[in-house]
């Protein structure tokens, strides 16, 4: 099954010269096998983006080795070793759209626009994380290894 | 294609309400339950707990004369620790006048501008937790007991779908983390059950007491949704629900929370 997904990103102010950039990726069975964008990965960015609970949220909702762990969250599977246990094809489909495998997750889609109700101004048409921060992300996850 | 929108906003909101289970009543717990030790000692010992400096605030508010005729709520309720024993447990309540709920803080207000010609006090003012507060821990050890008035029924259900629907950017409900993940913990934070068990309540993270509508749109800020305006009809409805699930259990005003 191929399925394609758009995002639109819609710049703050909405001016009419501002850009509307489309990102399209594909899933394949439970994977986006090609990377979102075509810089090369920053794992170490991704490091940091993982422990930041205002950007990346994770730890609030999964501990893992990353940031301190009594400020980790346990309502989410522990991220420990993940990158044996899943490829990096695997892990780049659920952080952008966990929604994808299961419409009933808790955790929110990252590369995905909001479409729900009451959404607050400030986040409006946006994705909560860009296609390069869930690269760096994923290219950090996949070095998880038990 | 209308019906196909709405076939998927549906089909959305099945979605979005198929896990919450509501929790059994057995195993409801106040939010005093999650805390650590010393924060417990805090809320139960009247010289530590700093809600206790609102609560003689709302004392003396409410032996204080105001307004053109110089009556103060004492005037015309007497001693609060008798006409005010129990009213906070049946908050809020139908309001004949306005025809719509009312919670303990508009009743406050209301009474204020009635009956002492005044203006009525901001939401969230000092003024106005203190008597509530005041009020509040009229009853506290009581047990929550919401008035069984069909008029209310509509804003119970328009509550309990708020509660039960996600949304904001982070696409969660009220249930997703309260009905389904109580037990767990947010980054460092344990989640609890959101029973409305102690407001106004002192808050260490707020260095301050604050209502419940405080703390409800807090939780929507947190996952990215436009909050209710303070004294919002869906904020009253929602406190409604969160009354009707913690009927029986008992009030801590003011607790402590961290
Ligand atoms: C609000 C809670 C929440 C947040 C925030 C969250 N997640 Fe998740 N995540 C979950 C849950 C719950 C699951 C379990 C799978 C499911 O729900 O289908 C999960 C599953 C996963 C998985 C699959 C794990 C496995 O063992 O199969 C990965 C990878 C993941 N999350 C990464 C992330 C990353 C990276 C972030 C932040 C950018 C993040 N999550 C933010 C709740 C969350
Ligand atoms: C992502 C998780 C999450 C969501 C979604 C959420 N909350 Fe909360 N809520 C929390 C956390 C964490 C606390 C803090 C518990 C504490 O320290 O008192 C809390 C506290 C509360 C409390 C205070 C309980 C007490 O003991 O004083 C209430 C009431 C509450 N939430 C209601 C709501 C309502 C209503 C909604 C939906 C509009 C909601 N919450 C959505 C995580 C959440």
């Amino acid at each position: 099954m191929i399925v394609v997904f758009l995002a639109m990103f819609m710049g703050l102010g909405v001016a009419p010269a501002c850009a509307q950039a489309t990102i399209a990726f594909q899933v394949r069975g439970d994977t986006i096998p090609e990377p979102l964008v075509a810089r090369a990965a920053d794992a170490s960015n991704g490091a940091r983006l993982m422990a930041d609970r205002h950007r990346s949220l994770c730890v609030l909702c999964h501990a893992g080795p990353f940031s301190e762990p009594h400020m980790q969250g346990n309502i989410a599977p522990n991220l420990k070793g993940l990158g044996s246990r899943l490829s990096a094809a695997q892990i780049r489909l659920r952080v952008a759209n966990i929604k994808a495998i299961n419409p009933d997750s808790l955790m929110p889609a990252y590369l995905a626009i909001a479409d729900g109700i009451d959404i607050a101004e400030a986040w409006r048409g946006k994705t909560i994380l860009d296609p390069g921060e869930v690269e760096d992300i994923v290219a950090y996850l996949a070095t998880l290894k038990e | 294609m209308r019906s196909a929108g709405l076939g998927a906003a549906l089909l959305c909101v099945l979605i979005g309400t198929a896990r919450a289970a509501e929790i059994p009543a057995a195993q409801r717990q106040s939010g005093s339950a999650f805390m650590s030790e010393a924060t417990r000692a805090m809320q139960a010992d009247d010289t530590s707990n700093p809600g206790m400096l609102s609560v003689l605030e709302g004392s003396a508010l409410w032996n204080a004369p105001a307004g053109k005729a110089a009556k103060s709520c004492a005037s015309c309720h007497g001693e609060a620790t008798a006409s005010m024993r129990g009213v906070a447990a049946s908050y809020p309540a139908y309001d004949e006048r306005t025809a719509s709920p009312i919670d303990l803080a508009g009743r406050i207000n209301a009474c204020r501008q009635e009956h002492q010609g005044l203006e009525p006090f901001r939401r969230e003012s000092a003024e106005l937790l203190a008597l509530t507060a005041f009020v509040g821990n009229q009853s506290r050890g009581l047990p929550i007991l919401p008035p069984n008035d069909p008029r209310l029924a509509p804003h119970l259900a328009l509550g309990k779908e708020i509660f039960d629907r996600r949304r904001g950017q982070l696409d969660l409900s009220c249930a997703s983390c309260h009905n389904d993940n109580w037990s767990g913990r947010l980054g460092g934070s344990p989640i609890t059950q959101a029973h409305p068990t102690g407001y106004p309540l002192y808050r260490l993270e707020w260095q301050a007491l604050g209502s419940l509508q405080r703390r409800v749109r807090n939780c929507m800020v947190g996952v990215r949704a436009k909050p209710f305006e303070y004294g919002a009809q869906e904020l009253i409805a929602v406190e409604i629900y969160l009354n009707q699930r913690a009927a029986g259990m008992n009030l801590e005003t003011p607790a402590v929370r961290p």
